[in-house]
């Protein structure tokens, strides 16, 4: 056991000679950078296709639709690869930026349908009642509907984060290498499967736990303003 | 001062007004009673647009609202509007809900709407509540907090949609006596209300309504006393026990 942990880990393994947790935490910078950007990226697409989804001209409302229902029909893998491979491939794109790209583009269709139920979830009365005392329907979004919708939004963004982060595992199909693809550079390079497994393992769990975690308290202190 | 004529709303198939005509004077005020399902909650959204009417007009001063292109904010400042359930804003103060609309729209300064909404929870016996928020008070207290919020708009026509109904038997009385008071100052108001007792006493006419129609109008000593149509016969029997 504490020779696995050794040659899988401690030991230069390989014709680079790195040890393999240099290669760990190389492939968790780059899970990192990815999911960060994504979510960025994808914070910022979802605002935009939240709004064209609202819009009353259809020219807006239907492309919005269409990138949210292919997004959400297509397994993530699938636009990774079909992105970098086909779309990109005419551009000189490197795979972390093309990986925040897909990453992005899919989260902002998920991060616009959590804004939506946000929104939604605000009682019709409120609304009714801005609309009542004559406030305009801009005025009543900024004013009255938005800021409770951002205490619903705002949880299920955090849970968008922790499942984005576990889904950039499957960088390595277009040859990133992640923290996912670094355990699986390790296992080919040493023979070894039990320590580089479970060690990419450990490190997502103590990732979206810790992240769940802050979450948590932070929801509590949304709520305590109720 | 609002003048319906031929008011029809349907929700998909379903006919909820089939053909209103009224009339409210200024400083009237009109109770309007029914069964559940009669129609009465929609005939009172209608008239600020909150449903908008399938066929049929409404006047309000002279200006038609369902008029298309007619400035429906605009009416809207005019027309207070209290609901069932009270929908104050939940992540403003007491006073932050009553100052927000005459601030915004540009009709008082900050300073103004604070004092104006001093005066209006002093008026409604809520002075101490003015930096509370909604989810810290009881459905009475809430209830006249919705009612001063509208006030503010120093609306020429006030709408009750069943006030008391949600609340505690206890809190019915502090928001009818708010509601008495206003109507006392000449506030014009149209009421929809299962309050059969407040009807009576603070009404000047009162208006019953069954299955989408007007079926008897009048004022609340003929209306409870001597029902002309046996619908409303049969109504008040029930509920008058």
């Amino acid at each position: 056991m504490l020779d696995a942990i050794n040659t899988s880990l401690f030991t230069p393994i390989g014709e680079d000679g790195l040890i393999g947790i240099y290669l760990i935490l190389n492939g968790l910078k780059v899970t990192l950078i990815v999911t960060l950007f994504a979510m960025i990226l994808g914070a910022i697409l979802g605002v935009a296709t939240t709004l064209m989804k609202m819009s009353s001209r259809w020219y807006l409302r239907w492309p919005a639709n269409f990138y949210v229902g292919i997004i959400r029909g297509t397994p993530v893998v699938v636009q990774l690869v079909i992105l970098y491979f086909i779309v990109l491939a005419t551009w000189d794109v490197d795979k972390v930026s093309a990986a925040i790209i897909a990453f992005g583009l899919n989260s902002g269709a998920y991060i616009s349908e959590i804004i939506r139920a946000g929104i939604q979830a605000v009682d019709k009365g409120q609304t009714e009642a801005a609309r009542s005392l004559g406030l305009s329907q801009a005025v009543t979004m900024k004013e009255v509907i938005l800021p409770q919708a951002i205490k619903n939004i705002l949880p299920a963004l955090g849970n968008e984060f922790i499942v984005l982060l576990k889904e950039t595992a499957v960088i390595g199909f277009i040859g990133g290498v992640d923290l996912m693809r670094s355990g699986e550079i390790i296992r080919s390079r040493t023979f070894e499967d039990s320590v580089p497994l479970f060690t990419c393992a450990l490190i997502y769990l103590a990732l979206t736990y810790s992240f769940t975690f802050m979450l948590s308290k932070f929801e509590k202190r949304l709520k305590q303003s109720d | 001062m609002i003048k319906i004529s031929n008011l029809h709303k349907y929700f998909g198939d379903n006919q909820v007004l089939k053909g209103i005509d009224e009339s409210i004077a200024r400083g009237e005020v009109v109770s309007v009673i029914g069964p559940s399902g009669s129609g009465k909650s929609t005939f009172l959204r209608c008239i600020n647009l909150l449903e908008q009417p399938t066929q049929g007009e409404i006047v309000i001063d002279g200006q038609s609202i369902t008029a298309p292109g007619a400035c429906i904010d605009k009416l809207r400042q005019k027309v207070g509007m209290v609901f069932q359930n009270f929908n104050l804003f939940p992540h403003k103060t007491v006073q932050q809900n009553i100052t927000l609309a005459p601030v915004k729209l540009g009709l008082m300064s900050q300073a103004e709407a604070d004092s104006e909404a001093m005066r209006l929870l002093e008026q409604v016996g809520l002075s101490d509540k003015a930096s509370a928020y909604p989810a810290s008070l009881s459905g009475g207290q809430k209830q006249r907090v919705a009612i001063a919020r509208a006030l503010a708009m120093k609306p020429e026509l006030m709408l009750f949609d069943e006030p008391t109904s949600a609340l505690d038997p206890e809190m019915v009385g502090d928001v009818l006596d708010v509601m008495k008071q206003l109507a006392q100052a000449g506030m014009t108001m149209v009421i929809v209300t299962h309050e059969m007792g407040f009807a009576k006493d603070v009404s000047d006419r009162v208006i019953f309504m069954d299955g989408g129609y007007v079926v008897e109008s009048n004022v609340p000593e003929q209306l409870f006393g001597q029902p002309q149509e046996p619908r409303t016969q049969a109504f008040l029997s029930k509920v008058l026990r």
